[in-house]
């Protein structure tokens, strides 16, 4: 909009690297992920008993009670040790699981975007068929129809989550496959595969990446949910998600049991979602900036 | 008499993307009388449209007042609460946009929209505003002025939806207009009726006017008095005529000098040669069209029946208002529109009409060249990126070789070799669109389809590329097809000059033969509609019989007889609407399509303003 000053910003000499400006809370949510990833790196290091062991006869022994730690589960096993396996179990899941919705979903997604026409019908209406299901309901038939072994729920949660990374894919390809700089490709008699390397994928990088993030807090979540239920990870291996449902009971006490692998999830996920939040808004600033000039 | 508006000692500030406050407009002072039109003229940076919008204190996001004073009608209004500023907005100074378009809520009825105005100043009943609505559109000569309110923007063509947007803006009976660009953004043939019916508004109104414009000759038909502005600040100002025919300030002279001169028959000897060189492109019977095809043809048709010649090494100018089909028949020869009739001849080899089935050779001589230089490039990709591609790409180039050929490449569209190191956002307009033409050149095709490369530019940054095309032209052995709506762009650059109406070719030939008669009666309008730099010559070209036919407004892409004959002076009835209309093949390959015969062409069908 203005000539003047847009010979004069024009390139900056040098492109230092600033630490990015996140505030207190930000820098508290980074703690905390990396703190959970740590943990999940080292769980057998950590954790002083095995996920299975019983080292007490106490249920829902409180905090620090019988030298435990965070006290022991409804079983009498430790607790602290459960939630270390945990977070690897949880974790390393839902990671998994993330991954192999955005491998399934974004190529797809990108396949039905460039390609359009029918391959574009034929995909988005059977991904729209799928979408019409609550998740709940698909993850519970999916395992179901497909036992609850570990690959299944990965597999179910990866399909789940990959239905909506295709629908973000998809817009993104169609929107930059419409810009003049890919016209120019096309004319130049590049190939699809060249195009959607290197015009559309750079484009979508920023959108994509924040999309993983919350995707994978919908992961932890859903499997969580579903170990909730009893269809994800069986005992006696710990997870979050079974480990807020085996100690039920000890609601009614108060235990610490059933309220930390929550907490647990909710400080995970909150942590990412702030940070994906803060991502986005950077980004949403520099188009807009962007535009002002 | 005191002024209307007073603007004192005007200081503002906008903010930079890195965050600091720089300023862009430094002690202006200015007043608007009623009756009188105020023109804001200078290049875009200027602080044109910044000045405008403080006479509605409003200041864009991004910009802030820092000094000086805004009088209106004797109160200051900077100073005002944002309800009072409210009150004053729309119902006493009123904002007419560049982009009408833009301007409208597609969702709901022009007629709800204009009627808000006075709704929400209450200054009238529902009923009443509808009624004033009805006359003032009466006033603009809009179409149905009593049934246009029901209608909805996308309903209207674009020339309607600009004088709308003045019909929303009187509705309240505002003491000071602002207009802001109104006609840039559309064709030369709507611009002209759009202005009358501005002046005639201004002048029933009694109202003052600032009017934002680049373009001078619409100064000259519109404004009493001229401001020059340069960088925030003001290089000269003075009366219409004294600025436009004796300019003062070393500033104002070189905005005269970068005026196009008016599409006139400059250089005839040039084109001699041009009939008898090969043709290095040959479209022949191009029919093309968006959307599934149906029994052979697609469901939108754009391009009729279309034969164009570009010879080699020699500039063709492509012209028509938007819509007529001008960028599709780049799209056609390029293939990314494939022609679905018809042939696209490379040095007399036929191409397959996709550019999927293109050969990497054919695809190398022909390279395309768009409009938008701000999406023309992947934002996530060095300069050296963009131009390195096509050399790698065709040539083969790698490493060291390439790397070096993007800074001669960057030298020859004047840009120096570091550029290479920039992203595309850290480059202005103009120099975005060298970039582009460079990526162009990279593949050192033959022909370089340029698609209304200057239109998004400002008049002095596009005279700079229309130059640079010049001096690219005559040093080598390209052929240029240049598209634009502008003829005056088209006819000091181009050899040769395709006239496109409504997806067929009006007129074709060398540019002299192009803009003497005989012409086409399409050509002669557009010839006719491009404004002089002269006041009065908007009355004087009113008066003409040609402009009064012009003003069906609607384009006609019907499939019988000639698409032009609803607006044209010249037409037979019962002939010209039937009948497809025969070609006159003249010397020099100069071919008009007209069922007149060519005598009746070469003479003007009423007094025209042609000479001054």
């Amino acid at each position: 909009m203005n000539q003047a000053a847009d010979t004069a910003t024009a390139a900056p000499a040098k492109r230092r690297f600033q630490f990015p400006p996140l505030g207190v809370y930000g820098y508290v949510c980074v703690l905390i992920l990396v703190f959970w990833i740590v943990v999940a790196l080292f769980a057998p290091y950590i954790a002083p008993y095995t996920e299975s062991e019983i080292v007490t006869g106490t249920s829902f022994a409180p905090i620090g009670a019988e030298g435990l730690l965070l006290g022991s589960d409804y079983l009498g096993r430790d607790l602290a040790s459960r939630l270390v396996h945990g977070a690897r179990t949880t974790l390393t899941l839902a990671l998994i699981a993330t991954i192999l919705a955005f491998l399934l979903g974004v190529i797809t997604g990108f396949i039905a975007g460039i390609a359009g026409g029918w391959t574009d019908s034929v995909i988005s209406r059977i991904v729209d068929a799928f979408i019409s299901f609550p998740t709940i309901m698909l993850a519970l038939l999916i395992v179901s129809i497909f036992g609850t072994s570990l690959p299944a729920l990965i597999c179910a949660i990866g399909f789940i989550e990959a239905t909506r990374v295709f629908r973000i894919s998809r817009a993104l390809a169609v929107n930059t496959m419409t810009q003049d700089f890919v016209e120019v490709a096309r004319a130049r008699g590049e190939s699809l595969w060249w195009i959607l390397w290197n015009e559309v994928l750079p484009n979508a990088f920023v959108p994509l990446s924040t999309d993983f993030g919350l995707r994978y807090t919908f992961s932890i979540l859903l499997l969580s949910a579903l170990s909730f239920l009893g269809l994800g990870v069986q005992p006696p291996e710990a997870d979050w998600g079974s480990m807020v449902k085996d100690n039920m009971t000890g609601i009614f006490v108060g235990a610490a049991a059933v309220l930390l692998p929550a907490l647990s999830i909710f400080s995970v996920t909150l942590s990412i979602n702030f940070l994906v939040d803060w991502n986005l808004a950077r980004a949403q600033k520099d188009i807009s900036d962007e535009l002002v000039k | 008499m005191t002024a209307l508006l007073q603007i004192r000692d005007l200081r503002m500030e906008g903010r930079r993307p890195s965050g600091e406050w720089m300023p862009i407009v430094r002690g202006v002072s200015l007043e608007a009388r009623r009756g009188e039109v105020l023109a804001l003229i200078g290049e875009s940076g200027a602080g044109k449209s910044t000045i405008a919008l403080s006479s509605l204190a409003y200041a864009r996001p991004g910009c802030r007042f820092t000094g000086g004073e805004v009088v209106f009608d004797g109160a200051s209004v900077l100073d005002l609460s944002l309800e009072e500023k409210r009150g004053m907005r729309g119902r006493r100074v009123a904002y007419i946009a560049q982009s009408a378009a833009a301007a409208f809520n597609v969702a709901h009825t022009l007629g709800d929209q204009i009627t808000e105005g006075p709704s929400v100043h209450a200054t009238m009943s529902r009923g009443e505003a509808e009624a004033q609505m009805a006359d003032l559109a009466r006033r603009m000569r809009l179409p149905e002025p009593d049934r246009i309110g029901r209608k909805y923007p996308h309903q209207v063509s674009g020339g309607q939806l600009q004088r709308l947007l003045a019909v929303m803006a009187m509705s309240c009976g505002p003491d000071l207009l602002v207009f802001d660009e109104p006609t840039t953004a559309i064709d030369v043939t709507t611009q002209v009726e759009v202005l009358a019916a501005f002046k005639d508004v201004i002048r029933q109104s009694g109202a003052a006017a600032l009017y934002v414009t680049h373009d001078l000759a619409v100064v000259a038909q519109m404004a009493d008095r001229v401001i020059v502005l340069y960088g925030g600040e003001i290089m000269e100002q003075g009366d219409t005529d004294q600025i436009l025919h004796a300019p003062q300030h070393e500033y104002t002279k070189q905005l005269m000098a970068a005026v196009r001169p008016p599409p006139r028959a400059s250089s005839p000897g040039a084109d001699l040669e041009s009939g008898r060189q090969p043709p290095v492109l040959s479209l022949q019977g191009i029919s093309a069209g968006y959307g599934g095809v149906k029994g052979g043809k697609p469901d939108v048709q754009i391009l009729f029946d279309v034969d164009v010649e570009i010879p080699r090494g020699q500039a063709v100018g492509v012209i028509g208002e938007s819509g007529c089909g001008k960028s599709t028949m780049a799209r056609v020869i390029s293939g990314l529109t494939p022609a679905f009739e018809g042939e696209v001849g490379l040095d007399g080899k036929t191409l397959p009409p996709d550019v999927k089935h293109r050969d990497k050779k054919d695809l190398q001589r022909v390279q395309l060249v768009l409009q938008m230089p701000d999406v023309s490039f992947n934002p996530k990709k060095l300069v050296a990126q963009a131009l390195g591609r096509p050399l790698e790409f065709y040539l083969g180039m790698k490493g060291a070789e390439r790397d070096r050929r993007v800074g001669e490449l960057l030298n020859m569209v004047e840009l120096p070799a570091d550029y290479a190191g920039r992203y595309p956002h850290e480059l202005s307009g103009g120099e975005k669109q060298r970039v582009n033409l460079a990526r162009a050149l990279a593949a050192e095709p033959e022909v370089i389809l340029c698609d209304e490369v200057t239109s998004a530019l400002d008049t002095v940054v596009g005279a700079a590329i229309i130059k640079l095309l010049e001096s690219l032209q005559e040093r080598l052995d390209t052929a240029f097809v240049f598209i634009s709506h502008d003829l005056s762009t088209v006819a000091s650059f181009a050899n040769r000059i395709v006239v496109l109406y409504a997806g067929r070719v009006a007129e074709q030939g060398p540019t002299p033969r192009v803009l003497s008669p005989p012409h086409h009666p399409y050509t002669r309008l557009l010839l006719n509609s491009v404004p002089e730099m002269r006041t009065g010559w908007l009355e004087d070209h009113r008066a003409t019989r040609e402009a009064e036919q012009a003003m069906a407004d609607v384009v006609n892409i019907g499939l019988t007889g000639c698409p032009f004959h609803t607006r044209c002076p010249l037409m037979i009835p019962g002939t010209c609407d039937v009948e497809k209309p025969p070609v006159h093949r003249l010397t020099q390959g100069h071919r008009i399509a007209c069922h007149r015969e060519i005598d009746a062409l070469a003479n003007p069908p009423s007094p025209v303003s042609d000479d001054k």
